[in-house]
């Protein structure tokens, strides 16, 4: 075998190695990545029940409910719109009143969203970066009332 | 005084590998041999220079010296002596002042022990191997001093980040350091070799050794990330496809494609520019790795304080670096003389599939890792890829990747029969089929468990004829089989155990993730749960207080079958300086399967949230990378390879085969 002949089949393996790669990625990209919105980001997008995404705010003061079974119920806010949350399992250990959360779920036809996976910020001097995005979006955002990643004071 | 003498140390020593950037580089040109060998002196005077500002802060820690900014943020007095030590690099300036201690170490030990290598050689990679310490101690001093006084000295510390109290902190970043770190010499060999112009079957010899003894360093540490997530988090899982994790997945998949591609090079003299180009791409992941989680563009445990001038000086690093090692690539690669011819179907076109099927499965974990930073800095919009992303993508990649493997050890160099292959793994493979076939007859919903788990059989099998074939057991009398095996080197031992444990780690893993089952409930004192043939019962909550915690321990005693096995105390830790509790799991081992109990919220009547799962075979998935490791250090102490004595490049026709 040439030398020639040997460098085709390579380029010709990589290549075709490479598309099935590709095609993997474009058509997982389509289907399994989830947005993130903010409380009224969901609102204003009039995104369509049975969407899959991510909402980030605080859990709202006075709003959490327990019910049977493992079952939270609260609601996230970005100051400006409230978000109701379904949540059944447990939910993180920081996960308080007046505190940053991140929740991922479901849309549900009702406006509330069935969520499946709760996270909470994992330091009390943190707060998750979506969270102080969504609040600063709203206009609610004060500096210094927690200090997100990016401006811990050293 | 001990933090000036710190930071004065690193100092020196960046004054010191400013003198190596230069010195040696010159005398490769002139000719020089005593400015060449100064390189080998400043490299060791380095580290030493490194080591004293590391034992500094060391002492600083010890001491709990809260005028040291970073001791008061991340120390308190009340912690233990262990906690006070591992806190030294748990935090962002300390873990950089970590990575430079390994960086020099490196530079050191290729110094100590590189007498063989040609003086040129020697000289250039320790130039480069000083530039990239030189630009990691500029950016610690400029912008990371760990050293920095506080104006007034603090009576107390902030503490360290409870999640961060573990042994796991003590194991977990010095070993992914030594891994991510040890591919710089790699990365320096290979800008020597392009900066030489030449580059042989030798070169490969040199540094095979390096990127081995990395590739062991981050197998385990990866390993040991995994485990402690798993323990520590509570959920159970053992990989989360998090950015964080897959920054140290990209080197690794990209190291092992660099091992396997220097085999090629250094036993057939081909894939010669290729090689370089992966000891290149190699340690620019490992960059990106550390830019990824020290730049504080991803939020998680790993990113800890971040200021935005860190960030844009790591991206200077990594522009230059990667930048200018990929522009040196480009220009000097068509120096370098071709290799070796060989066809498809061979040991070469085997290793070149592996190769092939390493870097993309790279590169979707690349895409997956970056496409939503990617789609933030450029449209705003916030994404999360998950799992679901990377089982899609790096998952058929893999598979198709493990299917191969068992065939390459067996396949000859230059030419290989794959019929002949193909009938000695026969037995292998046939007992896969069943091994599916068993699965999915006792199981019988998905399809895909099965031909997993009959694929990680074929794989281990496949190693095992490997060694078979060679030692002729079964085939020669013993006599022959004793001094085969005796005489065998130990590079193919590393081979054969190294792919076992591939194998082992993938059958841990879809074995647990598929056949696990999981419980989540509220028990009240007294009360039992069961799951999975064995039952739990409460026995009640206790406070344990700790050294700088408060503890709620929860008491249940497991039995199986009605016969008490042992008792599960899962806790939940309060640490009153940061607010904030910890969960910590309780595991029980059974055979290579676990019990994983870990805690929710307690109520005031006494009952509390428990998560219990039962993982069977998840113990496989460590020891699998314990193995993959044990098969790296064996390969390491071939003689070939330790010795080290380079031969002259062979002609490729006659480069003997296995």
């Amino acid at each position: 075998m040439t030398r020639k002949q040997r460098r085709l089949i390579l380029i010709g393996a990589s290549l075709g190695v490479l598309s099935v790669a590709a095609a993997l990625v474009l058509s997982s990209l389509r289907d399994s990545i989830v947005f993130f919105n903010s409380p009224t980001d969901v609102v204003e997008k009039h995104i369509s029940p049975g969407t899959r995404m991510r909402i980030g705010g605080l859990v709202k003061p006075g709003s959490i409910k327990r019910g049977d079974n493992l079952l939270v119920l609260f609601a996230v806010t970005d100051g400006k719109t409230d978000i109701a949350v379904r949540y059944v399992g447990i939910v993180p250990d920081l996960f308080r009143e007046g505190q940053g959360v991140v929740a991922e779920g479901k849309l549900e036809p009702d406006g509330a969203l069935a969520a499946d996976t709760v996270l909470a910020k994992h330091d009390e001097r943190y707060m998750p970066r979506e969270v102080v995005d969504a609040l600063k979006k709203s206009g609610r955002w004060q500096e210094g009332q927690a200090q997100a990643v990016g401006d811990k004071p050293r | 005084m001990t933090p000036e003498v710190g930071h004065y140390a690193l100092v020196l020593a960046l004054a010191l590998g400013l003198i190596q950037s230069v010195a040696p580089i010159i005398g490769a040109r002139d000719r020089d041999l005593a400015l060449m060998r100064l390189a080998s002196s400043t490299a060791l005077m380095q580290f030493a220079f490194v080591a004293l500002s590391f034992l500094a802060l060391t002492i600083c820690y010890v001491a709990s010296d809260f005028s040291v900014a970073t001791v008061f943020e991340n120390s308190h007095s009340q912690m233990p002596l262990i906690y006070k030590i591992t806190s030294v690099w748990g935090n962002h300036e300390g873990s950089m002042l970590l990575w430079v201690l390994i960086l020099s170490l490196f530079g050191a030990l290729v110094a100590a022990f590189g007498g063989n290598l040609p003086a040129v050689l020697k000289a250039h990679v320790l130039a480069v191997q000083s530039w990239i310490a030189c630009a990691f101690y500029l950016f610690i001093l400029l912008t990371s001093n760990p050293f920095a006084r506080l104006p007034q000295a603090p009576f107390e510390g902030r503490d360290l980040n409870p999640i961060l109290q573990d042994p796991g902190l003590a194991i977990h970043p010095p070993l992914l350091y030594l891994g991510y770190v040890g591919f710089s010499i790699a990365f320096s060999f290979a800008i020597a070799a392009l900066i030489e112009g030449r580059i042989d079957a030798a070169w490969a010899r040199w540094v095979r050794p390096w990127t081995l003894a990395a590739w062991v360093f981050l197998t385990l540490g990866v390993a040991m990330g995994s485990y402690w997530a798993y323990y520590t988090l509570g959920w159970g899982g053992f990989w989360f496809w998090d950015p964080v994790e897959n920054a140290s997945l990209m080197p690794w998949l990209a190291g092992t494609a660099l091992l396997h591609s220097a085999v090629v090079m250094e036993k057939r003299n081909a894939l010669k520019v290729w090689t370089i180009l992966l000891a290149i791409l190699t340690f620019s992941l490992s960059l990106v790795g550390t830019f990824l989680v020290r730049s504080g563009v991803l939020t998680s445990v790993h990113a800890f304080a971040t200021d935005p001038t860190r960030g844009v000086f790591i991206l200077l690093i990594l522009v230059l670096f990667i930048g200018g090692g990929l522009a040196l690539f480009a220009w000097r690669a068509s120096t370098l003389k071709q290799g070796g011819l060989f066809a498809p179907i061979s040991r070469e076109g085997a290793l070149v599939f592996n190769n092939l099927f390493l870097t993309t499965a790279c590169l979707t974990v690349f895409v997956g890792t970056l496409y939503p930073l990617a789609l933030e800095a450029l449209t705003g919009e916030k994404i999360s890829v998950g799992a679901p992303f990377f089982n899609l993508t790096f998952g058929p990649l893999f598979v198709a990747l493990m299917f191969v493997v068992p065939f390459g050890p067996l396949l000859a160099w230059k030419r290989g029969d794959l019929l002949a292959v193909a009938q000695r793994l026969m037995a292998a493979f046939a007992i896969g089929i069943i091994a599916i076939a068993v699965a999915f007859a006792a199981q019988g919903q998905s399809i895909l468990a099965p031909f997993g788990v009959g694929l990680a059989l074929f794989v281990m099998l496949g190693a095992l004829t490997d060694l078979v074939e060679r030692t002729g057991l079964f085939r020669l009398p013993l006599s022959t089989v004793r001094r085969r095996t005796v005489g065998m080197p130990r590079s193919i031992w590393g081979t054969a155990i190294a792919h076992f444990g591939v194998a082992m780690s993938m059958l841990g893993i879809i074995w647990a993730a598929t056949w696990g089952t999981e419980r989540i409930a509220v028990v009240r004192p007294n009360e039992a749960v069961s799951l999975s043939g064995y039952e739990l019962s409460f026995d009640g909550l206790v406070q344990r207080p700790g050294p700088n915690y408060n503890a709620l321990v929860a008491k249940f005693t497991v039995r199986s079958g009605g016969v008490p096995i042992g008792v599960m105390e899962p806790s939940k830790r309060s640490f009153s300086t940061r607010s904030m509790t910890t969960n910590e799991a309780a595991l029980m081992s059974r055979g290579l399967g676990q019990l994983y109990l870990s805690l929710g919220d307690s109520n005031n009547d006494g009952s509390i949230a428990i998560r219990l799962y039962y993982k069977p075979m998840v113990l496989l998935i460590w020891l699998g990378a314990v193995v993959m490791m044990l098969g790296g250090a064996l390969s390491l102490s071939d003689r070939r390879l330790r010795v080290g004595a380079p031969k002259p490049a062979a002609k490729s026709a006659l480069a003997p085969a296995e």
